[in-house]
């Protein structure tokens, strides 16, 4: 590990965005232990309805289905997104990552009009433990995406005021890293809540 | 290399086979639910079967990280965490069912107390 023998001056600056990446990396992973127990907890909760509504009275598959399209395709255009800005196309580049937040912010939306129509009908955290369960950890992947999307804006940001410089590609490489990761953890909520809540 | 920690470089042809694949491989199970094709059991089979595919094509296509080429660094720090998770979540549904089992086990059915 070059890190523990020279000082960051001393490194070049791909060794550093490799180092980044890295530790970005270790971060996702403990990221992904959180989630892992937020999937225990819910596992745990899911009979737990205590009278109240249960996810077969909740959960309607064509919305789920289509929030998973919007995160997949998004997951496909961030990843041309990176394509494009490694192919030096910063124009490329921004559409694509505009793209990408519209999708994301699809996304959000429709969750956030899931959610609303739960608290509406007296299906709120505060009803049962499933409840509790489902929203601490549908909730917490929601907060992730919409932290994404900021971070897609500073990055197009970024890229228009900066131009496609190392630091800028190495921060839009830790930002399609992430968005990928909450891809992945979307297919655990939708096979762990949505698929088995229906059954 | 730019990117050396993302293992193999990415290319369009490798996104849109994963995109491809993980259409495939989210469309089969809520297809089965949604018209219920199967009996439930085999239906939580094939819905936990195609996710842990879909999880390891996302991490393979969209991730690229693959078991020859990814940097070994990440390779240990993924097995690390899904080790802790494996301890953790599998220990945490082991002791919590085990506890509901014995909660709502009626009393008659219970062993034979000791007075």
């Amino acid at each position: 590990m070059p890190a523990s023998t020279a000082g960051p001056e001393a490194q070049s600056p791909v060794d550093r965005s490799e180092e980044k990446a890295f530790g970005f990396w270790i971060y996702l992973m403990t990221d992904a232990i959180v989630f892992a127990l937020l999937f225990a907890t819910y596992v745990v909760m899911s009979r737990g309805t205590a009278g109240g509504p249960t996810g077969l009275e909740l959960f309607h598959l064509p919305r789920t289905f289509g929030e998973t399209m919007l995160l997949l395709f998004s997951s496909a255009t961030f990843g041309f997104a990176t394509l494009a800005a490694r192919a030096r196309d910063g124009r490329a580049a921004v559409l694509l990552l505009l793209l990408t937040f519209i999708l994301g912010t699809g996304f959000v939306a429709m969750e956030v009009g899931e959610f609303r129509g739960m608290v509406a009908m007296g299906a709120g955290p505060d009803r049962s433990g499933f409840l509790s369960a489902f929203f601490t950890l549908v909730g917490t992947h929601g907060l992730h995406v919409s932290v994404g999307l900021i971070c897609i804006l500073v990055v197009v940001g970024q890229i228009l005021f900066k131009g496609l410089t190392e630091p800028v590609g190495s921060r839009l490489f830790r930002v399609g890293l992430f968005w990928h990761f909450l891809d992945i953890v979307w297919i655990g909520i939708f096979s762990v809540v949505y698929l088995p809540g229906v059954l | 290399m730019h990117d050396a920690s993302a293992g193999k470089m990415p290319t369009a042809r490798s996104y849109l086979t994963g995109l491809a694949l993980a259409l495939v491989l989210t469309a089969i199970p809520f297809v089965l639910v949604y018209f219920k094709l199967l009996a439930a059991t085999a239906m939580l089979l094939v819905i936990a079967t195609a996710a842990i595919i879909q999880i390891v094509i996302h991490l393979k296509y969209f991730l690229h990280i693959n078991l020859t080429d990814a940097p070994r660094e990440n390779l240990l720090a993924l097995c690390f965490a899904a080790t802790l998770i494996f301890i953790m979540v599998g220990g945490s549904l082991w002791i919590m069912f085990d506890l509901h089992d014995r909660m709502v086990t009626p009393f008659e059915q219970q062993p034979p107390s000791l007075h």
